[in-house]
């Protein structure tokens, strides 16, 4: 009798195969269609590397592209070395004054609304007079995807472990050397996860670059947006497909270096 | 000393550099949103007139007190458009968690009843989307919802409509892209907490004459509110202040308030009427954001 109850029943597996038919489908066909030689993105006229053509000839495009490339690259990595430091405060410093404040400020942001972070951001940029462009859009992704990655190595850290570190100070490490001999051999699978995952924000990221950076230095999302709003072009499916296709590179190696970190450990973190 | 707590005062340390860079660039700018907020509007560059100006003492200070300015707010109160947008960011959001509700639970449910080894593939599964560019994804919609889109010519060739049905620019796409957007986030807590439900539970009230339907309403379901709250809360919040998603999928009949507050800044150059759409924005969101921070620190800081 029981059985019946914990089993998976036709509608658990039709539920679960329609979600992930809804969730892929519409990525899968704009694959597809990026590759369409036809001009109008609705008639299939085969096979063709075109627009993929048309792209690497497209300047500004190029430009914008290579912006998104190096603020994500930039701002991944200050908010893996700011994110990471401050997973460790909150996971081993016990208790602190502001403390609440703390983790407030780092737990908020990732679902406060983008229009409100970009417009508190550019009002401080303007009231310290910062020329508006790579650093200010860089200093903007680094306060958003730091979070992130503070909650994916807090999670890690908090599942770890701290018998081990324990025992390297008994045995005479300072705590310095404790956390650098023992702690982060442990914890560098979840590091490189949340380096991939605010690479990816950033990347991703239209609201938070258009209030933040200033005239001439869009970024690749902004472009592509501008683009989007007027309509669908084979160019911009292009775009979309190698976007998509560097990400899945990313997803292959943090999803990896995740595995590392169940390999050693018992849960991985959840994102 | 235990080791533990000699190990916090370096951990300690650690924090400050984050700290000072959250205070920084987080919660400094919210003075800056609510300072510029209170005051006039102005055709100049930066558009505004400013209220506090710190260096000419305190004389100066008491002169701009007097003349702090709640005109952003008293329009945001008087005119329609500010408060239908923002009614309207409530309904939105609201409408959506529901639906997001209802079609992620199931998700979740098959998720978490799935054969072990296949529930990490089916979590993978999940949150790739969630990897994937946010924006391409809404584009990839208006690919297949386009006047002469896909849906539109397999409905054609089915015959279930004689005449391209307009999708884009209405409601149901705006939904349909948020629903689309949103469902891993309401996905992954639910199926958290579902699958630590302990089985044993359901196969008790089975041995005690619970229906499988029976079970579910009195244990399955109770057991997985937490995960249904947290789930509501990640989805609440950042759809309230949702612009790409209205702004490329529904029409332009009606707005939410993050794109009235959009359109204020980037059209109108009203940076004031803005700032000031931004903190009403945030008053209403305070009340969750607490909830969601409470939630987030009691998942991340368990078994401390």
């Amino acid at each position: 009798m029981a059985r019946t109850v914990t089993t998976l029943t036709r509608f658990n597996m039709t539920s679960l195969a329609l979600g992930l038919a809804f969730l892929y489908l519409p990525i899968v066909i704009l694959v597809i269609y990026s590759f369409n030689a036809s001009r109008l993105v609705t008639v299939w006229g085969g096979w063709s590397l075109r627009w993929y053509h048309e792209f690497f000839n497209d300047r500004a495009m190029l430009e914008a592209a290579w912006m998104s490339l190096s603020v994500g690259a930039v701002s991944a990595t200050l908010a893996t070395l700011l994110g990471t430091l401050a997973a460790v405060g909150l996971a081993r410093g016990e208790r602190f004054r502001g403390r609440a404040l703390f983790s407030g400020m780092l737990y908020s942001p990732l679902v406060m609304p983008e229009v409100i972070s970009g417009l508190s951001l550019l009002l401080l940029f303007v009231a310290l007079n910062a020329e508006r462009g790579f650093w200010t859009v860089t200093i903007a992704h680094t306060t958003l995807t730091m979070c992130f990655v503070t909650v994916v190595v807090q999670s890690r850290l908090t599942a770890l472990d701290r018998s081990l570190e324990e025992a390297a100070m008994d045995l005479g490490c300072d705590p310095v050397r404790a956390f650098l001999l023992v702690t982060l051999p442990l914890i560098v699978p979840a590091i490189v996860a949340g380096w991939m995952l605010a690479f990816t924000l950033s990347l991703d990221d239209v609201v938070i670059a258009s209030f933040t950076t200033g005239p001439g230095s869009a970024t690749l999302p902004i472009r592509i947006y501008s683009e989007v709003r007027l309509g669908v072009k084979p160019e911009i499916n292009a775009i979309c497909t190698l976007v998509i296709a560097l990400i899945a590179v990313i997803i292959v190696i943090a999803s990896f270096a995740s595995k590392l970190s169940s390999a050693r450990g018992e849960s991985a973190a959840p994102l | 000393m235990s080791a533990r707590r000699i190990f916090a005062r370096p951990a300690r340390l650690a924090a400050i550099a984050p700290y000072l860079w959250m205070v920084l660039f987080f919660l400094v700018p919210f003075g800056f949103v609510l300072k510029i907020s209170l005051s006039q509007t102005a055709i100049a560059q930066p558009p505004y007139t400013p209220v506090f100006d710190f260096t000419e003492g305190r004389a100066a200070l008491a002169a701009a007190f007097a003349q702090l300015s709640f005109d952003n707010f008293h329009l945001l109160i008087s005119d329609n458009l500010y408060i239908l947008s923002y009614l309207r960011s409530l309904v939105v959001a609201v409408t959506s968690t529901l639906i997001l509700l209802l079609i992620g639970y199931p998700i979740a449910y098959g998720m978490a009843r799935l054969p072990q080894r296949w529930q990490a593939v089916a979590m993978m599964l999940v949150i790739v989307p969630f990897w994937t560019s946010f924006l391409i994804r809404i584009y990839a919609w208006i690919n297949i919802l386009q006047h002469d889109g896909l849906l539109n010519q397999m409905l054609l060739a089915l015959h279930i409509v004689s005449a391209p049905v307009v999708w884009l620019s209405t409601d149901s796409a705006m939904y349909l892209g948020i629903v689309y957007s949103y469902l891993p986030f309401m996905i992954l807590p639910l199926y958290a907490t579902l699958s630590k439900l302990d089985a044993s539970l359901l196969e008790a009230a089975g041995d005690l004459g619970a229906s499988p339907r029976q079970a579910f309403w009195l244990v399955t379901f109770p057991l997985s509110l937490p995960g249904v709250g947290a789930g509501a809360l990640l989805c609440f919040i950042p759809i309230v202040g949702e612009f790409v998603i209205p702004d490329l999928l529904a029409g332009s009949s009606s707005l939410m308030i993050g794109q009235t507050l959009w359109l204020e800044f980037f059209t109108n150059k009203d940076w004031p009427v803005a700032s000031a759409a931004a903190v009403a924005l945030l008053l209403l969101l305070v009340p969750p954001l607490v909830l969601y921070d409470r939630l987030q620190r009691r998942q991340l800081e368990a078994g401390r």
